[in-house]
């Protein structure tokens, strides 16, 4: 299974990444050297393994159901790169 | 000063032998002095600085109490969010981002008094192990200045090479604390996942992610760490267990020590002079009473294989939130519009229906657009690679295939615990290495990794300490790792060996 072009052409549409053309070559060769190595594991015998997502085996951690302050609204849209008065402004989605 | 350690610092602060000014201002000015050649810091504001440390001297004069750290300065890695101060994660993306919160472990650091000297510069995003990978700048270590830091916590460990700051915070999650902390040659400790709060931090892997302390000695860290340690009820993933009074506890030596040294740890690409300064330093322990046995790690060896699969994933999706709206950097639209509207003519004209249906829609442009201008090669790679190896149809083979291998390292882990105290061997596999000399070759960078990354994948503590130099006169870093929480011990094993040894007290010559 070796990663080709297209491949990652279709990856950087997934990954909301505008490459170049030179840029999706390098990234071609770079990507397919180290998922070469990755491959790897498929050597490992983990036949009845439980998958491990996470260090610590904390389940369902719950807080109490209390009303508490949450970030003024002004001070969530301070960063943004651009808004209108509440809310956050973004390039027509819907067409003409 | 800055031949002092943190610990006997802030007992001056408090016997008023030396104001919290008169420290910040000492520091303020190494930093003058230094970091022109050195460049650790992405942000030192020293009005800012020396107003809390005068508002903290005034506290103390006025009786009032003052926290753990009595004004004493400590360094923040630029991935840790401070409040009205801008926290740009060494990233294009977030060069104008001021936080509007600060990070839990900020907080605690402001409880407990301590000054906040600066932001340090790190690698993208906090992925790399050079801070090559920062937009802005390269940091340079310290010992030679041709020579990286490492990385990704590459200024924090720097700025303490260079007794800029007495004590600093970094983030691990493959061994950006412990790796700098080898290079530079200063103390680095990675604690336990859970133990410190990671709310507030700017998350790179999720799952692997933990902040921890760089400082002089494991005195040092011991004191920071006292800080930083505790649940969270904003951090789900924080642990619910009392934090040790690790300052008070620190320079108590441990009866009965038991090492394993790892032998796959010691096999080929590991340096000879890095070798034989970890084979002397555990001949140290064993004069210190330490019996020494080896232990197997067989899937230690697929550590960065996992590590490469399971980090980019975590990396991919996290990284999302970067889409040019909530905040952060977005494209100029006009520019990004005009351009979108001429391909569709050119296409329209060809009649290449195809590639008029393929052609993104103008949000979708942005956020392309947005990301391919705002993250740098390193963090694009990434994206690329966990967005590759979580999709349809590579899911089986690869991410849930490393999260079973993942199981397999923590088991390794779990047998040498149950025949040992703690896991001892290299930091790194090399000293630090030209600028430059992998920024070419991902892979070859990632393989620098080997040492590192399995305890973040198992989530356990691991700390580095100084341990000697190579001929041509570059840092050694030994790498303890311990159980789950078992920081405490971890620190007193690492402070028996520097009340035997003073290769944690050399300091480079800066001219």
């Amino acid at each position: 299974m070796s990663l080709t072009r297209a491949d990652v052409e279709k990856v950087s549409l997934l990954g909301r990444l505008r490459l170049s053309e030179a840029e999706l070559d390098k990234m071609t060769e770079q990507l397919a050297r180290v998922v070469g190595y990755v491959e790897q594991l498929r050597e490992v015998n983990t036949e009845g393994v439980q998958p491990m997502a996470h260090a610590l085996d904390m389940h369902n951690v719950f807080r109490d159901d209390a009303l508490a302050a949450s970030l003024p609204r002004d001070a969530a849209l301070a960063n943004a790169p651009k808004r209108d008065s509440e809310c956050y402004r973004v390039p027509a989605v819907l067409g003409e | 000063m800055t031949a002092r350690s943190a610990a006997e610092l802030i007992a001056d602060l408090n016997a008023r032998k030396v104001s919290s000014a008169e420290l910040t201002k000492g520091y303020l000015d190494q930093i003058a002095k230094h970091d022109g050649r050195v460049k650790a810091f992405l942000l030192v504001d020293p009005a800012a600085a020396l107003a809390r440390a005068k508002e903290i001297d005034d506290r103390r004069a006025a009786g009032k109490p003052v926290g753990k750290l009595g004004g004493l300065p400590v360094a923040i890695k630029d991935v840790i969010c401070t409040q009205g101060v801008r926290t740009t994660c060494a990233s294009r993306m977030l060069e104008n981002f001021v936080p509007p919160y600060d990070a839990t472990v900020v907080t605690k650091l402001k409880s407990a008094d301590a000054v906040l000297i600066g932001k340090t510069n790190m690698d993208e995003f906090a992925m790399g192990g050079s801070t090559e990978n920062s937009a802005y700048f390269k940091t340079t270590n310290p010992w030679d200045t041709s020579r990286v830091p490492g990385g990704s916590s590459g200024g924090a460990a720097a700025c303490l090479a260079a007794g800029m700051a007495p004590l600093s915070i970094g983030t691990d999650t493959g061994g950006s604390i412990r790796q700098p902390a080898a290079l530079c040659s200063v103390t680095g400790l990675k604690p336990t996942y859970g133990r410190v709060s990671r709310y507030g931090l700017v998350a790179f892997a999720s799952s692997l992610d933990q902040i921890g302390p760089l400082g002089r000695s494991a005195e040092d860290c011991a004191v920071l760490l006292e800080v930083l340690a505790g649940h969270d009820p904003r951090d789900s993933t924080s642990a619910n267990l009392p934090v040790p009074e690790y300052s008070k506890t620190v320079n108590q030596p441990l009866a009965g020590l038991k090492l394993g040294l790892v032998r796959e740890y010691f096999g080929a690409g590991l340096d000879a002079e890095i070798e034989a300064a970890v084979r002397e330093a555990v001949k140290v322990y064993q004069s210190l009473g330490a019996t020494v046995k080896e232990v197997s790690m067989p899937h230690s060896k697929y550590g960065i294989a996992t590590y490469y699969i399971i980090a980019p994933s975590e990396a991919s999706s996290n990284l999302a939130r970067y889409d040019g709206v909530h905040y952060g950097y977005r494209t100029e639209e006009k520019a990004m519009l005009a351009e979108l509207a001429a391909e569709q003519q050119k296409l329209e004209a060809a009649k290449d229906q195809k590639k008029l249906a393929d052609l993104d829609t103008p949000l979708v442009r942005l956020y392309r657009q947005t990301r391919a201008e705002g993250f740098g090669p390193e963090v694009k790679r990434r994206i690329m690679l966990g967005t590759y190896t979580l999709s349809a149809g590579y899911y089986d083979a690869y991410y849930l295939k490393a999260l079973k291998v993942r199981r397999l390292i923590r088991g390794d882990y779990d047998q040498a615990f149950e025949q040992v105290d703690f896991v001892v061997g290299p930091t790194t596999p090399s000293p630090a290495f030209k600028i430059g000399e992998k920024s070419s070759d991902p892979l070859a960078m990632y393989l620098e990794d080997l040492y590192t990354v399995t305890a973040n994948l198992a989530g356990i503590g691991g700390i580095s300490i100084p341990c000697g130099f190579t001929k041509s006169g570059l840092p050694i870093g030994l790498q303890m790792q311990c159980r789950p929480f078992d920081e405490e011990r971890l620190l007193r094993a690492a402070a028996m060996y520097q009340r035997a040894t003073d290769w944690h007290t050399k300091r480079p010559k800066l001219g």
